[in-house]
């Protein structure tokens, strides 16, 4: 069954920075949804909040019509990061650490490794030390080990920023390949050709409001927002 | 002197380093979870608890010595415990000693950890208990290079070990405490030997861990 995501009038602020502003939105599985914006828009913090890792100001958001906490958040949502992280050990214990707190057995978390290794390029990368590989390996393992734990909802912060032709291509593959499931894929870009490619459905996100939601179709060919517009003509600043 | 076979030579260099281990050993029980609470976690206070301690870090040995003096000696609170004038008492005055600065580098380190690390442990499910063991697992060769250091402080203390073990031949003399006593009889020569043998040890012990952090860090082979 397919899961469906609610945000309700979502606020966040830092000091006196409002971050997220009345933030209203629907997603069902099986979708995914490009979140589009300049930088600071509030796009980071959108995932984070929905990822469990920031606490919101104001407002809810429900699973499947229930209301969540962020602990519950955590436990189906997983985020990759903008900025890889990786503990200091080798790929394979950074690619189960998420599945030995679910209790897997190691046989089988060795099967699904190489598996999802071979998915994103890499493979026979298990005894190298993650952090020794390149920023493009470091990104591919990174969404691997989000697709390891296989979450209802997987966010993603700008996942190909920074990175070659080759690397990209690679992991807006497993990306598309991933997106044919039940859950739900939120990814933050900056890259419009790349929301283009992968979006059901665009948002954008400006000064922390949401501006317009939209098929990329229609977000490209005909925004109904004059900021929408302005953004895709590269007019809009910070 | 130094590769003569000395028996008292010999037994000089286990009794410094049997104290020491013991103290180091012993400051750790404590200190590890002193320095994880301060490092990990926030509380009112927390800053004044880690200026007291960043503080102790030079606390000097020979005043140190004189407050454990007092407690261990007859009239003392722990007088009935007998550890004044033997290497257990030393042991622990080292322990107190060392504490301060296992555990001020460990909260650093601790403290300074990535916080995104904390991040990636929450977002792939784990609880506060697990990020905190993530945390600590990522920083376990700070802590090792704290207790290293805290090693070589203790080894190389004199105050403590002169004034709690009383520097008895054969029972609590220590290198310090014979490298101070052979240089108030004028042998310089047999307190040139015994700092040697003082400093070899230390070196040795800081350049087998610096090794092994080497090799450590060093990049797996590429396949090509």
């Amino acid at each position: 069954m397919e899961v469906r995501l609610q945000l309700k009038n979502v606020e966040k602020s830092y000091g006196s920075v409002k971050a997220l502003e009345n933030i209203n939105l629907e997603i069902v599985g099986g979708k995914t949804i490009t979140l589009l914006g300049t930088n600071g828009a509030g796009k980071t913090t959108l995932l984070r909040i929905i990822a469990g890792l920031e606490k919101r100001d104001k407002g809810s958001i429900l699973l499947d019509g229930k209301g969540t906490n962020g602990k519950q958040l955590r436990q189906i949502a997983t985020l990759v990061f903008q900025k890889t992280v990786m503990f200091n050990r080798s790929v394979y214990s950074n690619l189960a650490y998420g599945l030995k707190i679910r209790g897997k057995k190691d046989t089988e978390i060795k099967e699904e490794i190489a598996r999802e290794l071979h998915a994103v390029g890499l493979r026979n990368f298990e005894k190298r030390k993650a952090r020794k590989t390149s920023g493009g390996e470091q990104q591919r393992i990174a969404l691997a080990r989000a697709f390891l734990l296989n979450p209802q909802i997987l966010l993603l912060d700008e996942p190909t920023a920074h990175l070659d032709p080759y690397s990209a291509t690679i992991i807006e593959r497993a990306i598309m390949s991933r997106t044919k499931g039940k859950g739900i894929v939120i990814l933050a870009t900056h890259n419009l050709s790349q929301a283009k490619r992968l979006a059901d459905y665009v948002v954008h996100i400006y000064g922390g409001k949401i501006v317009e939601i939209a098929t990329p179709e229609e977000f490209f060919n005909n925004p109904r927002s004059e900021m929408t517009r302005k953004f895709i003509n590269g007019e809009l600043d910070y | 002197m130094i590769f003569s076979g000395n028996n008292e030579v010999y037994s000089t260099v286990y009794r410094s380093l049997y104290v020491t281990c013991l103290g180091t050993l012993l400051s750790c029980l404590w200190s590890i979870p002193i320095a994880t609470v301060l490092g990990l976690y926030s509380f009112p206070g927390k800053w004044l608890i880690k200026g007291i301690f960043n503080s102790l870090i030079g606390i000097p040995t020979v005043a140190l010595g004189l407050l454990l003096y007092l407690f261990m000696s007859h009239q003392g609170e722990f007088g009935s415990l007998h550890l004044l004038y033997t290497l257990n008492g030393i042991a622990i005055g080292q322990s107190i000693l060392v504490t301060p600065l296992i555990v001020s580098f460990t909260a650093s380190a601790l403290g300074a950890a990535d916080v995104q690390l904390r991040d990636l442990a929450k977002t792939l499910g784990a609880s506060s208990f697990r990020c905190n063991l993530a945390i600590m697992r990522e920083t376990v060769w700070s802590t090792v290079l704290a207790v290293s250091a805290a090693f070589n402080r203790g080894f190389g203390e004199l105050g403590v070990a002169m004034i709690v073990g009383g520097n008895l031949f054969q029972e609590t003399r220590v290198l310090t405490t014979s490298i101070a006593l052979e240089t108030n009889l004028g042998s310089f020569d047999v307190a040139m030997a015994y700092a040697i043998i003082l400093m070899a040890i230390v070196l040795t012990i800081t350049l087998a861990i610096n090794l092994v952090e080497r090799l450590r860090q060093e990049e797996m082979p590429r396949k090509k």
